[in-house]
């Protein structure tokens, strides 16, 4: 064929475009491929498609595409600590001459990765799918107001972890730091496709975000149950519909940031190019505006899952929950005031620099409040030691930490002998480690036996938790040494043998954690393993206090049979106490959403749009693009969209659930 | 109160509580609205009546705003109980963020440009 048609079809795609040359992404590629192989003939062979396509990938139940949402977050976190341990050995070995075993344009690719994966494709999904499964439980309604869009929100992610997965064995990834700041990101001096995959991986995944942010608004909005006033919404609740405010008022600056940089790198603009009147740094600014309510995206649900844990397991009512609203609702609001702190040292002025200063520590009030609240609800409680109230005293003692030394990195002066240093690496892993993944897994613990119907492990969970608690502390102490030392972030190769000993620390660290990881994945297998002896049949299996706890463990696909009646905070609590009845009879059909794959169809055209736009195949982009629009209009016309479960089911559903609780006692 | 309808949404035909349409004439009337809105600015380019690029530029985004506010009050019908004030709320918020990051992006901007040798100054372009 002559080059010219072979331009036309694959683009820039060649057979030079794949990493044959670098052993350790063969070696990589080796083993996923095997891997995957045995997983899809595996699914073959125990005939699991039509399984997998029925029930999970067409489904538009908020609970299992939570669950969908939390197996993409574990997976991912496995791709993106794997990059994390082969940063740490390389810091730990390049020394006195040595090279390391990573060439620069490896390790680059390696950090970029790790950054963008961790935020958007782990802590992202964590989040979502646990606001996801809880949020309509909590707020007695039978799913999100949009169950289609919450489908198609959730294959949108996947694309975009999709293309960043496929930027490791086709082609590489973008070489610039995980937020991509230009000029270097900029055609010029990025002229391969890592940052274009960069970019699609965002674009196409920031649709889901905002999509599914909308989605959680207005369920929480509008499908809260009769008497559930807003200021009678469990914290997690609240905390949910705050971070999804932040969603929506910030993803699209995200998402314009993001076009403006591909006009550049596509068509030749000049809004971040150096020449012609660009301005690289109002790219800056601009990403800026959307990454500082990010970490509060991240923060918040994760805040929220600590009131929840924290006033079960004390048997308390949280303490202080007006304040913790108005603490949430402040942070939100101060989340958008503080994002120049992030470039103290771009050269604006004292002024500015001080009234950034002073809005980053002011948000350090309403986040100590709720620590207070947090302290207070455990005072003079009978608190439980389980493993979320473990992981929550952790969270409680590791972000306290995190959070003073960021309110030291928020002093302008201090910021300019520390900015770009493992100072502030130690800092922002010790609140989004501390933080966001210790309120993962509390919240994964506290909520597994509620998704399906049995307590995880407690043996190998807390193997998990000294692992990762420890782990942490080792692998990133050392760093703020490091940092104050003046060692910068993102470097490949050491001089000084002094330092030596501390990224050696700091690798042993990074292998507890990954102990840790690995004992999480035993805690998942072994409690499948010993789910009879596990099992929690009165759904109730922590004696906990909201609306999520008063029906069956797993729910059934409508949730309530009956929607439920509230009169207090803490609702399932005051039910209990009122000596509550489940109803057994009356029972009618519940009108519910219908199953569809049009998510999961556009999404897929979208990611085939985002790889034809990264490669140049034009006709991929443009063919994906109409597909998309054709498959939109003619969801349109799709009039099987809901269905009754009939009466008998609910009654058959209703009746086992009564036979095991009667068991139970 | 059912969560059925809203569930399912497929043949919901109600449009929540207090959302007003519009009549034919209020229609007509955005539509006049939006069309002189636009019509003065096209023509104050056009002529060039006022004297500066400058000012004429600043009406015009006077004018957008205005039209901004047309539309949401007769193509949106948005008012101040639309939605149990869950609008209102919204839009009081959108506005608070959109003049934190304008506003707070041209101060950076300025005071970055101030302090630090403009890029155009540098490379001798204009």
């Amino acid at each position: 064929m002559s080059p010219e048609l072979l331009k036309l079809i694959f683009g820039r795609l060649g057979i030079e475009s794949l990493p044959l040359h670098e052993p350790i992404v063969v070696g990589t590629f080796v083993v996923v491929a095997l891997g995957g192989v045995a997983l899809l003939g595996g699914l073959t062979y125990f005939r699991l498609w039509g399984y997998l396509w029925r029930e999970w990938f067409t489904t538009v139940d908020h609970k299992r595409i939570g669950i969908m949402y939390m197996i993409l977050g574990i997976v991912m976190l496995l791709r993106g600590f794997a990059d994390a341990l082969m940063m740490r050995g390389q810091q730990m070995l390049a020394f006195g001459g040595s090279e390391g075993y990573l060439n620069a344009h490896h390790y680059d690719q390696v950090f970029t990765a790790h950054g963008v994966i961790m935020i958007f494709f782990v802590a992202m999904p964590l989040v979502t799918g646990l606001m996801n499964y809880v949020v309509p439980l909590q707020i007695g309604a039978r799913d999100v107001s949009f169950p289609f869009l919450n489908n198609f929100s959730f294959w949108m992610t996947v694309g975009g972890a999709v293309l960043v997965m496929a930027s490791l064995f086709i082609g590489e990834f973008a070489r610039t730091g995980w937020l991509a700041y230009p000029p270097l990101s900029n055609i010029g001096y990025s002229p391969d496709v890592g940052v274009d995959y960069y970019i699609w991986a965002l674009q196409v995944a920031g649709v889901g975000t905002t999509l599914s942010g909308i989605n959680l608004i207005c369920t929480i909005v509008k499908l809260r149950c009769p008497g559930m006033t807003m200021m009678k919404m469990p914290v997690f609740t609240w905390t949910s519909l705050c971070t999804n405010v932040l969603i929506v008022a910030s993803f699209p600056v995200l998402t314009v940031v993001l076009a403006l940089l591909s006009l550049d790198r596509y068509v030749g603009t000049n809004f971040f190019t150096n020449d012609f009147g660009g301005s690289p740094m109002m790219y800056v600014n601009l990403i800026w505006i959307w990454g500082h309510p990010e970490v509060y995206i991240l923060v918040l649900p994760a805040f929220g899952i600590f009131s929840e844990v924290t006033s079960a397991f004390s048997g308390k009512r949280l303490f202080g929950y007006t304040s913790m609203v108005y603490a949430t609702v402040v942070i939100t609001i101060l989340s958008y005031l503080v994002w120049l702190h992030h470039f103290f040292t771009m050269g604006s002025g004292a002024s500015v620099n001080s009234f950034f200063g002073i809005t980053t520590m002011i948000i350090s009030i309403p986040t100590g409040a709720k620590m207070f609240n947090w302290l207070f609800t455990m005072y003079r409680g009978r608190i439980r030691y389980e493993l979320p109230m473990m992981w929550t005293i952790a969270f409680m003692l590791t972000f306290v930490i995190g959070g003073m030394t960021g309110v030291l990195l928020a002093v302008p002066p201090a910021d300019f002998v520390l900015h770009n240093s493992l100072f502030l690496i130690a800092h922002f892993h010790n609140v989004i480690i501390g933080g966001v993944v210790f309120g993962a897994f509390a919240g994964i613990n506290y909520w597994f036996p509620k998704a399906f119907g049995f307590k995880l492990d407690p043996f190998w969970g807390k193997m998990s938790f000294w692992f990762w608690v420890t782990g942490f502390y080792l692998a990133f102490m050392p760093l703020y040494v490091l940092g104050l030392m003046g060692v910068t972030r993102r470097l490949r190769v050491f001089d000084d043998p002094s330092l030596q000993i501390w990224f050696v620390i700091a690798a042993i660290g990074a292998l507890f954690v990954f102990i840790g990881i690995l004992s999480m994945l035993m805690q998942f297998a072994v409690s499948l393993l010993k789910r009879e002896q596990l099992k929690d049949v009165t759904g109730d299996p922590w004696d906990a206090r909201t609306l999520e706890w008063a029906t069956s463990s797993p729910p059934p696909d409508y949730n309530f049979a009956f929607t439920p009646v509230v009169h207090d905070n803490d609702a399932w609590w005051d039910m209990k106490k009122r000596g509550y009845q489940r109803p057994l009879t009356g029972f009618k059909p519940i009108h519910m959403p219908a199953s569809t794959g049009t998510g999961i169809i556009l999404a897929g055209f979208a990611t085939a749009m985002g790889f034809g736009l990264i490669w140049y195949m034009w006709w991929l982009a443009a063919a994906s693009f109409i597909a998309m629009l054709a498959v939109g209009i003619g969801h349109t016309f799709n009039y099987h969209r809901d269905f009754d479960i009939p009466a008998e089911d609910v009654i058959r559903t209703e009746d086992a659930r009564t036979k095991l609780l009667a068991g139970a006692k | 109160m059912s969560t059925d309808t809203h569930a399912a949404g497929a043949h919901d035909h109600h449009h929540g509580d207090g959302h007003a349409h519009g009549t034919f004439s209020s229609y007509m009337l955005g539509f006049v609205l939006s069309v002189v809105l636009t019509a003065i600015p096209f023509w104050l380019v056009m002529s060039g009546t006022l004297p500066s690029k400058q000012v004429t530029a600043l009406v015009i985004m006077a004018f957008a705003v205005v039209q901004i506010v047309v539309h949401m009050i007769y193509f949106l019908h948005m008012n101040t109980t639309s939605e149990n004030g869950w609008s209102m709320m919204a839009l009081i918020f959108t506005i608070v963020m959109v003049v934190i990051a304008l506003s707070g992006s041209l101060w950076v901007m300025s005071h970055l440009n101030s302090n630090m040798m403009p890029i155009h100054q540098m490379t001798g372009m204009k």
